[in-house]
Parts: structure tokens; C-alpha cells; sequence
């Protein structure tokens, strides 16, 4: 038996539809730029912080989606990354440790005309709050997350974070930290998310073409920015933005494409795992082709797992894009099929009444 | 109709109990419903285990429900019952401390087995002994006799048959007390639509039950109750939790704002969650959230974005949002929490009620981060307390605390339909223009700008040209709600926080006192559930010729501004409470008066016998006139 979702054939929360389908648009024949995403506010963040890369990449993409500004929402949570709403010209809420994606899937259930975006740190989303945004993945509430991973907490001065590698000094951890990290790409793959992908904060033009495809996407998005924190963890990411070692090490997902470097290829081997191997050395047979739009998310998942603490080998690019209802759109289209209309006073009356009344004459 | 006696009674005070799985819950539910369309006055109280099913037949499992009809105005569920139904030996047992010597007994003996006997703990069956000699025991094989009538039914299995004993003994209980019951038999068509054979098995067990009443010649008499004299309008029966949900929606109709409430199930709040879950076509939007964290912060979100934000819990879950509440006291925005509070702390009394959260409401949070806090009196007055609730956070873009708890949420009473077109006006207005200009003489926007009146800042939703702005935890720059660390600031929006909630004072109605006399010398004030049986007592008390006034404070935050006044008018204040005496210490602190705390935590509703005791012992201490015997 298959259950009718209500879902619409045609409107904003129909299959195939725009991440931002529903969004009100700009007057044809105008543009904002990136000067009108910007706010009065200074920007605070350490001298060489990862997140300015970010913020200018993502005040000069916002113009590129031709919504209007007041139909966009930045919310955030606590830490140095989730300072980002002031610096925006748009509706902002810069909420409590962990909470963003919470507060920003009420926010989205009941204003389709809105365009939500959430920014998170590694500890705010994957520590305090991994339980709303493993939630909010698997609701695939139409949210952008971009997730800055600096590997470390910086907002309260080094400690650190669900992403540290293990052993690695922090104040908290003088000895080398003890716990298992998480891959926020595996995690966000095995929360159901439908859209999860990789970038870096230095990467301008990767950056760019990551948040259009999660803006295009209906649903969550799930984008985790490695982001440098000269502060407190210097030059983390240091060995994917030197050309030559990048070249070596980053594996480029391209749709439909081999994955795997100038030199190198990913296969997959009898068991399903996936390895990186010489060109010269790989079975044909046995190379992987991406494909981001597959329903099953083994594939995507085993993708993840190429990484290796020493960034040996690092996938970068869309991991994951599928297209499946939207927990708002769903909610939404609930509510607009039980409405028989405009709520009048008579309406309520019958309500409070209920079945069983009885009347005491005057 | 029947050939027998019919007596005419004043008041009845039943109590169904028996096994968790016996369905007493539903019983006293359709007892309650034909009592009502008849236009008694009633209250009621279920009182069952936390455990889904409890071992059968044991003393955790009994589950009960009372319920206090009269031809007159009804405070109570009733101190103690005229009957009590009980369906197997742990009912009995569980419950005949609380029976009056004389009550009537009405036992199912099929239960009465050496096995089930032993189980709580009886050598001897108490039918046999002796030992309920001084009640009026109708012993009833209402297993057997239910499953007997039920001969026909060829294609149900005995276990089936069995049951519907408990229709069988809402039969009975019907003729007995002279109810109709065409409501019950038509909510057992509607419930039972699509299984024919096991409604028509119900139908004939409840008929049985009735006709076993009018021929068997253990009941010699049958009962009539008149209906009370009530205001003139529509009624229905309501228990607190509906009566929250309505005013909720109601209110939100009236605010023109959609409702969305994001909340996590828990006893005894979930069934606000189920009534809004289900209310979808006026428009209302419910997400189940991954816990209660998440459900305030949805409501925030939805509130932020221009709907109605509400959440709904129990005390545990009110701990969990205390962050997220006090984001929103930063954000100043309405928010709606209601705290349907039970026995703590920790997991503590799950089904059994408690006032124990109002310091939790009042404080529980980090900083000073006051919030509005109101609590309903009955389980009707939870409507209208939430229409108040309502009002107030979008008044003065605040959240506020709904203080129930599970005696409301559960217990029912009738209810005088309101109209909703003459419900309060709460429009809200959301700020649409710039309201200043800034250095350069160009318009802007400044989110902290208050109304002078209220202290309320605007309220500027998303997808407002021009008004783009940025709110979050940090402290704000009065005005323009920059960020700001400033002292002379924080100090200045710490009060003007505090300032705005104070002010509320100024549009509620002053603490009304009940003092037919006009000399008492002696108060009782009290604060959310315990209003019945406050004003129980002190009927009973003033039978005695006691002089004592009565208060009932529904704001809790801020206290109507004569409060203060009222306090000092009197002798003596006696404060009961459920809890140790939380109302008590706030007004001591803020008024400096005498209050004497009455206190019990027993998961149960106070007594009204209990409370007259504490005013008949007060108002002796005061004066000279000598009181009655307790009246009866
Ligand atoms: C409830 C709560 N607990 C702890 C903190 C302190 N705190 C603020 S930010 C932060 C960690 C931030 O790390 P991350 O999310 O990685 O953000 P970053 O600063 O690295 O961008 C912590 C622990 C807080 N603000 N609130
Ligand atoms: S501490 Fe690190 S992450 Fe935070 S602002 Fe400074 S450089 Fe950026
Ligand atoms: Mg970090």
C-alpha cells in the first residue's frame, strides 16, 4: 500500500520544484548586489579568519538568486561562525548553542515564501545540537545549512570539537584528545539527508557553485566549509590549498563523472569498498562513476569514507542531491487539503461546541 | 419504565475502579457525558498509574475515575465517595480507605478469586469476613452476567465477551442514577463503525446492564439527580487539556494569527498536542519535535516568522526549554508555553498533579529574564486563561508560562460555550514602515523602539521591505538592538525588560475577594487548581458561620496591581498550595505580610473537608463568634 502524501503535482512543493520555488522574485529588469546583502555592522572575526572567505562568497552569491532581500532569513547559532547573520543585510537570528535548525524549521513550516539558511560551527551543530540537525535532515525541512568546520571551538578560545582528530592539543585536551571524530558527511548521510555536500572556505569559486546547487534544492542541505581558525587551528586545511598537493588529494565529484585525481582513481572492490588506486593500476570495470542522484545512499556514504585524518585524500563537491518531500511542503499541503476555507467566528463556534452540547433556557 | 422506587438526591459522588485494562477511564467518560446532557453540575477526577498496564489485578495497576454531580453548583470531584465500583479485589482494596462508612459498595464478585485475592494481599475474601459490614455492598457477578447476555454472539470469543462488562456496569450505574443513554450508545457507533459484531456486543452488554438494574432485587431504588440551576446559555462537559487546546485556537482566530505548536509528548500535556494535532482544517500546524528543546525552538521560529508559537509540557520539559525562553524574553517576541505540571522533581509523579513549577516559571532561567505567568483555575477556565495567555504575549511581545496541571488537564466540568465574536480583540498590527531616520536623514528601521504604553517593541516579520533586521541573545543596544556590551546599556535593558512585564499589571482586573459578610477577618488565597476546593472549604466553613473572605490569583506574573492591599486588609492569609509554599514566599517577599502556607504534595487535589478545618481553626483564633459543628 502506498500512502497519498497530499503532495501537490504543481507548486512550490511539487516533485522537481525550486529550493526557492514559492520565494517571491525580484521585478524583472532588477538586481541587488552584493553591496545590498551587506549590513552596517563591523565585522568582528579574527584578523585571517576563514569565515570573511565565506561571508564574501556568500553575499556575492545571494544577489545571484534574484530573491527579494527581505525574503531571505539567516539563523544561527552560538560561536565565532554564527556571528555571520549581523553581517548580512537580510532577516537575522542569531539563536542559542545548537538550536538553529530548530527554531528555523518553525520558522520554515509556516512561511513558504521564505528562503532559510542556517549557519552552524562544528560544535554548535554536530555537539549541542546534533540531535536537531540529524531531525531536521531527516524531516528534509527546506533549509540551507552550511556547516564551518574549523575542527575546533573557537568562539570559546580552542578547545576541542566533535571534528578534532584524535590525539589532537587543544586547552581541553593537553594530552591529545581521546574521542573518535565525526565525518559530518557520513553523519549527515546517515540521518537521511537529501542533499549533502563539501567545500572550503578558500575556494571561491567551489564555494559558489556549492550554494547554488544546495539553493536549487528542495530540501535540506546540508554544505560543511572547512574553514581555517588561525587562532586556535592554524592551517588545518593547509595541505587542500597548496595546488600541487590539492591536486593530489582532492577528489572532485562531478555527476556522471570518474571520481579520482590526475593520477588517481577510486574502485570499488568486490565487497563495495572503495579504494583510491594509481590510474594506471585500476580495473575499468571497477571505477567508480558518480552519481549524485541515486536513491540508494551507499554509494555517497562509502564516498565519505575516503577521507583519512592526514586529508590523504579528501572528496569535495556534491555527495548526495535526491529529491524526496519536504517536511514543510508536506505540513503545508496537510493543511491546505483539511481547509474547507476561510476560518469564520461560526466555524469556531461549532468547534468549541463540539458533539455533545445542551442548552439551560434564560 | 421501572416499577421502583425513585429517590431524589441532591449530590452523588461516584468512583469507578478497577484493573488498568478494565476501561474505567472510558466508563467515567460516558457516565460523565450522559450526566452532563442532563444538566447536573459535575466535576471529575481520573486517577490512574503511570504504567500503561501494570500487572493485572495488582494495587499499581487500579486505575479509577470519580465524578461529583448535584443539582447545585459543584466546586470538587467530591472529598469522598457515596459509591464506589469496583471491578476486581485491588479496587476494593486500593480505594475503601477513601469510603464513608455507609457508602455503597457495588463489587464485581466474578474478580473475587483466591488467586486475585491474594495478589493485594486478602486471606480471606472481604465479601465473606464481615469486614464491610458497616457499607452498603451490592455484590454483583457482573463478569459472568455481562458475558451470559452476550450468549448469542457465537462468532465472539469469551474474552471478548468479558470485555464488555464494563458497559455492563455503566448500564447498570445508568439505571441506577436515571441517565440516558442514547450519547453513549451513539459514541459507540461512531466508535465501533467498522467492527458491527463488537458494537452491537457493547450495545447489548450496556442494555443488559440496564435492564439487570430495573429487575434484579438487589437495588430496591433508583436514583434521580435534578439539573443544577445554571446561567442560561449552551453548555458542553470539557476537561482542561480541550479547553486549553480551544482557547488556543480561539485566540489565535481572534489574533488573526496562524497557531503552530511544536512540542514533545509528555503525561500530562500530550493530549494538547493530540486535540491541535487534529485540528489541522482551522488551520493549525502541529510538529512533533525531536524533544522539547526543539519544540520551543520551532514555536520561536514560527512566532519570529508571524505565527503564534506555542509549546506544550510537562515541568521536565519546561527545564529543558528554560534556554530557548530565555532567548525569547531577549528576542521579545510572543511565545506560548504552557506547563501542564505533575509530581516532581525529575520524573516524579507522572499522572498524579502538582503545583510545584511556579518558581520554576517565575525563575527557572539563567539572568534576569522575567516572563508573563498565568494559571487557570478550573478546567473551563483553562480557555479563557488561554485567550489571556495569548493576549498578553502579543500585547507586549513576550512569552508567556500557562501554569495547568494534571487535575485540570483531566478533570471535566460543563462549560458555558463562549461566542467567539465576542471573545477579547487581540489583532495584532506587525510594524510594515520604517520608523525612524537615521544619521543620514534617510528612513530606517529600529527593532527596539518600544510603544510607550506597553514597552512592546514592533514586531517585524520576514518578507517585510525596508525592514530587514538582525535579533539574537546578545544584549541589544536600546533602540537600534545592535549588539551592545555597554553597562550603563545592559543595566537599562535589564529594567526596561523588567519595567514591560510589571506593566502588564496595569491592563489585568484587580484580585477580586469573596466576603459575603463583608467582616472577615480572615483570607484564603489561592492560585491555579486549587480554586474548587478553596472555595469547597470555605463553603463548608462558612455552613459553620465562619467569616473568611476568598481570593484566587490568576496572574502570577504580574500580581494585579491591589494585591498588595488586599494582603494587608486582612488578620490572617492562609495560602494552600501544592507544593511547600511557593505563592507564600513570593508574597511574603514582595509584600511583607504574614502568609501562612498550607501545604500537601500528596499528587492529589486538596480536600474540601481538610481546607475548612484550616479556616474554622484560623477564624477561631480571630474572634469572638463561636462556630457550628462542621456542617456535613
Ligand atoms: C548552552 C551553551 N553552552 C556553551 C556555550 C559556550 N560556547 C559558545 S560557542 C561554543 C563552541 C563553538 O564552537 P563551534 O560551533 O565549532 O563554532 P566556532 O566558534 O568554531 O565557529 C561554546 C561551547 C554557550 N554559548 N551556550
Ligand atoms: S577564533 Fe578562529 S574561528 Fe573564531 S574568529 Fe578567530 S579565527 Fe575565526
Ligand atoms: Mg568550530
Amino acid at each position: 500500500m502506498t500512502t497519498d502524501l497530499g503532495m501537490p503535482s504543481s507548486g512550490p512543493g511539487a516533485p522537481g520544484a525550486h529550493g526557492t520555488a514559492g520565494v517571491p522574485s525580484l521585478p524583472d529588469g532588477t538586481a541587488l548586489t552584493k553591496k545590498d546583502f551587506t549590513s552596517d555592522q563591523e565585522v568582528r572575526w579574527c584578523p585571517g579568519c576563514g569565515d570573511y572567505a565565506i561571508l564574501a562568497a556568500v553575499q556575492g552569491f545571494l544577489p545571484e538568486l534574484g530573491l527579494k532581500r527581505e525574503n531571505i532569513v539567516f539563523v544561527s547559532g552560538i560561536g565565532c561562525s554564527s556571528r555571520f547573520p549581523y553581517y548580512l543585510d537580510t532577516y537575522g537570528m542569531h539563536s542559542i548553542h545548537g538550536r538553529a535548525p530548530a527554531i528555523a524549521t518553525g520558522l520554515a513550516a509556516t512561511r513558504e515564501d521564505l528562503s532559510v539558511w542556517v549557519v552552524t560551527g562544528d560544535g554548535d551543530a554536530l555537539s549541542i545540537g546534533g540531535n536537531h540537525l540529524i531531525h531536521a535532515l531527516r524531516r528534509n525541512v527546506n533549509l540551507k545549512i552550511l556547516l564551518f568546520n574549523n575542527e575546533i571551538y573557537g568562539l570559546t578560545k580552542g578547545q576541542y570539537s566533535p571534528t578534532s582528530h584524535v590525539g589532537q592539543v587543544t586547552k581541553s585536551t593537553p594530552l591529545g584528545s581521546l574521542d573518535t571524530p565525526f565525518n559530518p558527511v557520513s553523519l549527515a548521510l546517515g540521518a537521511e539527508a537529501s542533499f549533502v555536500a563539501r567545500t572550503m572556505d578558500s575556494d571561491r569559486q567551489h564555494l559558489t557553485s556549492v550554494l547554488r546547487a544546495a539553493a536549487e534544492h528542495r530540501g535540506s542541505a546540508l554544505v560543511e566549509i572547512y574553514q581555517n581558525c588561525p587562532i586556535f587551528n592554524d592551517g588545518v586545511f593547509d595541505v587542500l590549498k597548496d595546488r600541487t598537493e590539492a591536486a593530489a588529494r582532492i577528489l572532485h565529484l562531478t555527476d556522471g563523472e570518474e571520481v579520482g585525481t590526475a593520477e588517481t582513481v577510486v574502485v570499488r572492490d568486490d565487497r563495495g569498498s572503495l579504494a583510491v588506486v594509481p590510474r594506471a593500476d585500476a580495473d575499468p570495470a571497477r571505477i567508480v562513476r558518480h552519481d549524485v542522484s541515486a536513491h540508494d545512499p551507499s554509494a555517497a556514504f562509502a564516498l565519505s569514507r575516503l577521507d583519512s585524518p592526514d586529508l590523504g585524500h579528501v572528496p569535495m563537491g556534491v555527495f548526495r542531491n535526491v529529491r524526496r518531500p519536504t517536511y514543510d511542503d508536506s505540513l503545508r499541503e496537510q493543511i491546505a487539503s483539511a481547509r474547507t476555507g476561510e476560518v469564520t467566528d461560526a466555524d469556531i463556534d461549532a468547534l468549541l461546541a463540539g458533539r455533545d452540547t445542551w442548552t439551560v433556557g434564560a | 419504565m421501572s416499577a421502583k422506587l425513585v429517590q431524589k438526591l441532591d449530590r452523588v459522588v461516584i468512583r469507578f475502579a478497577g484493573d488498568s485494562g478494565d476501561g474505567m477511564q472510558l466508563t467515567g467518560d460516558r457516565f460523565t457525558s450522559q450526566t452532563a446532557l442532563l444538566g447536573n453540575d459535575l466535576s471529575t477526577l481520573p486517577n490512574f498509574p503511570a504504567e500503561i498496564r501494570a500487572p493485572q489485578g495488582t494495587l499499581p495497576g487500579v486505575s479509577s475515575f470519580q465524578l461529583h454531580f448535584a443539582d447545585h453548583n459543584v466546586l470538587t470531584p467530591g472529598d469522598a465517595p457515596d459509591v464506589l465500583v469496583a471491578m476486581n479485589p485491588a479496587a476494593l482494596r486500593a480505594n475503601l480507605r477513601d469510603l464513608p462508612r455507609g457508602a455503597a459498595i457495588i463489587v464485581n464478585t466474578d474478580e473475587f478469586t483466591k488467586r486475585n485475592l491474594s495478589k493485594v494481599g486478602y486471606l480471606e475474601s472481604p465479601l465473606e469476613d464481615g469486614s464491610l459490614d458497616s457499607y452498603d455492598v451490592h455484590p454483583v457477578a457482573l463478569t459472568s452476567i455481562a458475558v451470559e447476555a452476550l450468549a448469542s454472539f457465537t462468532d465472539l470469543t469469551r474474552k471478548e465477551k468479558e470485555r464488555a462488562k464494563n458497559m455492563f456496569a455503566l448500564g447498570l450505574l445508568s439505571w441506577l442514577y436515571t441517565r440516558p443513554m442514547d450519547g453513549t450508545e451513539a459514541f459507540l457507533k461512531s466508535k465501533f463503525a467498522d467492527k458491527p459484531e463488537i458494537l452491537e456486543a457493547n450495545l447489548a452488554a450496556l442494555r443488559a446492564g440496564f435492564n439487570y438494574g430495573e429487575t434484579t432485587e438487589d437495588f430496591a431504588v433508583a436514583y434521580e439527580v435534578a439539573p443544577a440551576t445554571m446561567p442560561a446559555g449552551t453548555y458542553r462537559n470539557v476537561t482542561g487539556n480541550v479547553a486549553l487546546s480551544l482557547g488556543l485556537v480561539a485566540a489565535a482566530h481572534r489574533a488573526h494569527l496562524p497557531l503552530f505548536l511544536g512540542s514533545y509528548p509528555i503525561t500530562p500535556a500530550s493530549d494538547i498536542l493530540h486535540t491541535l494535532a487534529g485540528l489541522k482544517r482551522y488551520g493549525v500546524a502541529t510538529m512533533q519535535a525531536e524533544d522539547e528543546i526543539a519544540g520551543v525552538g520551532a514555536a520561536l521560529g514560527a512566532s519570529f516568522g508571524g505565527a503564534l508559537g506555542v509549546t506544550t509540557t510537562s515541568g521536565p520539559g519546561l527545564a529543558l526549554k528554560a534556554e530557548t525562553i530565555g532567548l525569547a524574553v531577549s528576542l521579545e517576541l510572543p511565545l506560548i508555553v504552557c506547563d501542564i505540571q505533575r509530581g516532581g522533581p525529575s520524573t516524579g509523579l507522572p499522572t498524579k498533579t502538582e503545583q510545584a513549577d511556579l518558581l520554576q516559571a517565575l525563575f527557572g532561567r539563567n539572568g534576569e529574564s522575567p516572563v508573563a505567568v498565568v494559571a487557570p483555575a478550573t478546567p473551563a477556565d483553562c480557555f479563557d486563561v488561554a485567550v489571556e495567555a495569548v493576549r498578553i504575549a502579543t500585547t507586549y511581545r513576550t512569552p508567556v508560562i500557562v501554569l495547568s496541571d494534571g487535575y485540570l488537564a483531566n478533570g471535566s466540568e460543563p462549560w458555558r460555550l463562549p461566542r467567539t465574536a465576542e471573545l477579547p480583540d487581540i489583532a495584532v498590527e506587525f510594524a510594515t514602515e520604517p520608523n525612524a531616520v537615521d544619521d543620514k536623514g534617510q528612513p530606517t528601521f529600529h527593532p527596539y523602539l518600544r510603544d510607550p504604553e506597553t514597552l512592546a517593541r514592533p514586531w517585524a516579520i520576514p518578507g517585510t521591505p525596508g525592514l530587514e533586521h538582525r535579533v539574537g541573545g546578545i544584549e541589544k543596544a536600546d533602540v537600534t538592538g545592535n549588539i551592545s556590551y555597554d553597562p550603563d546599556n545592559h543595566d537599562h535593558m535589564t529594567r526596561l525588560r523588567q519595567a514591560k512585564i510589571d506593566g502588564i499589571a496595569d491592563s489585568i482586573d484587580p484580585l477580586v475577594v469573596d466576603d459575603p459578610t463583608g467582616h472577615a477577618d480572615v483570607l484564603v488565597l489561592g492560585w491555579g487548581s486549587t480554586f474548587g476546593p478553596i472555595a469547597a472549604g470555605v463553603r463548608l466553613a462558612r455552613a459553620t458561620g465562619a467569616r473568611v473572605a476568598q481570593a484566587h490569583l490568576r496572574h502570577l506574573n504580574p500580581f494585579p496591581a491591589n494585591t498588595g492591599d488586599v494582603l494587608r486588609s486582612y488578620q490572617r492569609v492562609i495560602v494552600p498550595e501544592m507544593n511547600l509554599g511557593q505563592l507564600a514566599m513570593l508574597l511574603r517577599a514582595k509584600y511583607l505580610v504574614d502568609i501562612e502556607s498550607h501545604t500537601s504534595v500528596r499528587g492529589l487535589p486538596f480536600q474540601a473537608g481538610e481546607l475548612a478545618d484550616v479556616i474554622a481553626t484560623a477564624v477561631a483564633s480571630v474572634s469572638d463568634v463561636p462556630l457550628k459543628e462542621t456542617a456535613k
